[in-house]
């Protein structure tokens, strides 16, 4: 039973991203870090779940370049509709970054990281990536400054990676089988060639996992992603997981394959199928044994501004940022004040957190608990570690999974929402299919309000939807509900499928 | 002797800073870069490399073209797409 940790407190931030209870409430996947570890990346959007609520990060789009072409990206990436990595609409010049940067870390105090991800990759645009790091780094020493790469060109740029105390490096790594590389790079440019299948694959792999050991070896975080690409590199990921970890990688990120037809790439044209929701989980669920998996990743756009899961990039155009005057030294002062109110409220979470909790109704020890299985639970919030989102507006749910004693976050799924604007439910039917689709493995959903007409096909799914526990802390909500069903004898563990369950 | 960047170039860069004659520019124009290899510099990399340095690197299928208009990655080359699966796509986005 939690405590109800200053939970009338909403993030400093407002709305946008994901709920703030959302993630932070599973054990802290850094928390088996060393201490000068986590004390880099426990405010870290991005590498922290519990950070992410309370930081925002940004990227800027100044490289365009890139030395691989991987089966799950198509290099036309100027595109607005379309949120996944490699994708932006604005290419940048570094001077247009460094004010871009500038300006959103005026007006969002939040903002503390600045990455580089793209849109192609960043170390293969040496000059363009290091001259907006330089700069930054001299005009705003309080931004972290971090950058991505898939690993080609790492070797030659870990020195001066280190001059710009870029301490954050993630260097995407899909497998360390050149077999595999090539069904999923189909080529490499490397020394003034393209070199194709598992040749160049066998290149990249070598130089990620040289890369890899120099950043260690040099103290530089490095956080490993990976794409898990069905019966390509699935299975072969908990072997990566295992290496990248014994190198010194600090982080895992198994994310699923974006493979849409209309996005243009090999797997979309070519009907590679993308991970489902349960074959992502069970999958960063083998690799954990070896590493700290993250969980809250939302495979951000190149040039996405904002927390987590928002994008404000549309208030930061080049024509806005043009006409708006930065005053950093005030801004910097301000941003002072934000970050140490936000460190004094997590400290304190943190502190709580660890304290022995004390619960009266608590059954003791020895009392004989009936055996329950677990469920998953799927919360529609719009943020604020609450259910205050309707079902139809919800553009993701979260998922918890809980049992007869503990609880965690699982993920998040995301779906088109039910209603799509403030009258148009007409396509509701095959846009309900497919929420439906997204929630698989999912018992119980708990909105603010669900209509008449999505409750029933929820049920008919197998799907009890419940909207008794609007505006209630989710960890309050998902736990009375679990008890309740308990009670009611609808979770027992029927004896010879627990047998079979254990084997 | 020259090759030609045309129009289906997305403006990633990656061409220009390996060109041994500096004969790629960008035309930074509102929105999109363009880029253009200047006919009386560029060498096709006689004499500098094996082969031409900015098809060696482009990602996109049939951007770079020779004096004859024939592309140096032809269609399907570099993203190992069935020829058919992207007439399909191309006709799908004409309706569009």
């Amino acid at each position: 039973m939690e405590l109800p940790v200053i939970s009338n407190a909403a993030p400093p931030s407002g709305g946008g991203g994901c709920s703030e209870s959302g993630c932070g409430t599973e054990p802290d996947a850094l928390s088996h870090l060393p201490d000068h570890i986590r004390s880099k990346v426990q405010d870290h959007p991005c590498y922290s779940e519990e950070a992410h609520h309370y930081f925002a990060r940004m990227h800027v789009a100044v490289a365009p370049a890139c030395n691989i072409q991987c089966n799950y990206c198509n290099r036309k990436y100027d595109c607005s509709n379309e949120s996944r990595p490699g994708v932006v609409s604005e290419l940048m010049t570094p001077d247009q970054a460094v004010k871009k940067t500038l300006a959103v870390a005026a007006a969002i105090p939040q903002m503390t990281v600045l990455g580089i991800a793209g849109p192609g990759d960043p170390l293969a645009n040496p000059e363009r990536t290091f001259e907006t790091f330089r700069q930054l780094s001299e005009q705003a020493p309080d931004i972290k400054l971090c950058v991505s790469t898939n690993g080609l060109s790492l070797p030659d740029c870990v020195d001066e990676l280190a001059k710009h105390n870029i301490d954050h490096v993630t260097i995407t790594i899909n497998c360390v089988d050149p077999e595999i590389g090539a069904k999923i790079y189909p080529w490499i440019f490397w020394e003034n060639k393209r070199i194709r299948g598992v040749e160049g694959a066998k290149i990249l792999i070598e130089q990620q996992q040289k890369g890899l050991e120099m950043l260690t070896s040099r103290g530089i975080l490095v956080k490993v992603n990976s794409v898990m690409i069905p019966g390509v590199n699935d299975q072969h990921l908990k072997e990566v997981s295992k290496i990248v970890k014994a190198k010194g990688a600090f982080l895992h990120n198994v994310m699923p394959l974006i493979a849409e037809a209309e996005h243009g790439t090999y797997y979309g044209i070519m009907g590679q199928p993308e991970p489902t929701p349960l074959e992502l989980q069970a999958l960063q669920d083998d690799c954990s044994g070896d590493m700290s998996m993250m969980r809250h990743c939302r495979q951000c756009r190149a040039d996405a501004v904002g927390l987590l899961g928002e994008d404000r990039g549309d208030e930061f155009t080049l024509d806005k940022i043009d006409e708006m005057e930065v005053d950093y030294a005030t801004a910097m002062v301000e941003r002072a004040k934000v970050h140490e109110a936000i460190t004094t409220e997590l400290e304190m979470k943190r502190a709580l957190k660890a304290a022995p909790k004390f619960n009266p109704d608590a059954p003791l020890e020895d009392e004989a608990v009936p055996a329950t299985r677990n469920i998953r639970i799927a919360i529609a919030t719009k943020g604020g570690g609450v259910i205050n989102e309707h079902f139809g507006h919800a553009h993701e749910f979260l998922v918890y999974e809980i049992g007869p004693k503990e609880h965690r976050f699982l993920g998040h799924r995301k779906c088109t929402p039910y209603c799509m604007g403030d009258e148009s439910c007409g396509d509701g039917e095959t846009v309900l299919g497919g929420i439906i689709r997204s929630l698989e493995g999912v018992e119980v959903l708990l909105a603010s309000k669900i209509g008449f007409e999505p409750w029933a096909d929820l049920e008919k799914a197998g799907i009890q939807p419940n909207g008794e526990h609007a505006m209630e802390p989710i960890e309050d909500a998902i736990r009375a509900v679990y008890d309740e069903m308990a009670a009611a004898g609808k979770l027992a563990l029927p004896r010879a499928d627990s047998a079979a369950q254990a084997a | 002797m020259s090759l030609e960047i045309v129009d289906s170039c997305v403006g990633c860069f990656a061409c220009e800073p390996l060109c041994p004659n500096k004969a790629i520019s960008a035309v930074m124009q509102p929105g999109e870069p363009l880029f253009f290899i200047n006919p009386d510099k560029c060498t096709e990399c006689l004499g500098d490399h094996d082969l031409p340095q900015c098809a060696e690197i482009c990602p996109i299928e049939g951007a770079i073209v020779d004096e004859y208009g024939e592309a140096l990655n032809p269609l399907g080359s570099l993203t190992g797409i069935p020829l058919h699966l992207l007439e399909q796509m191309r006709e799908a986005e004409c309706r569009q």
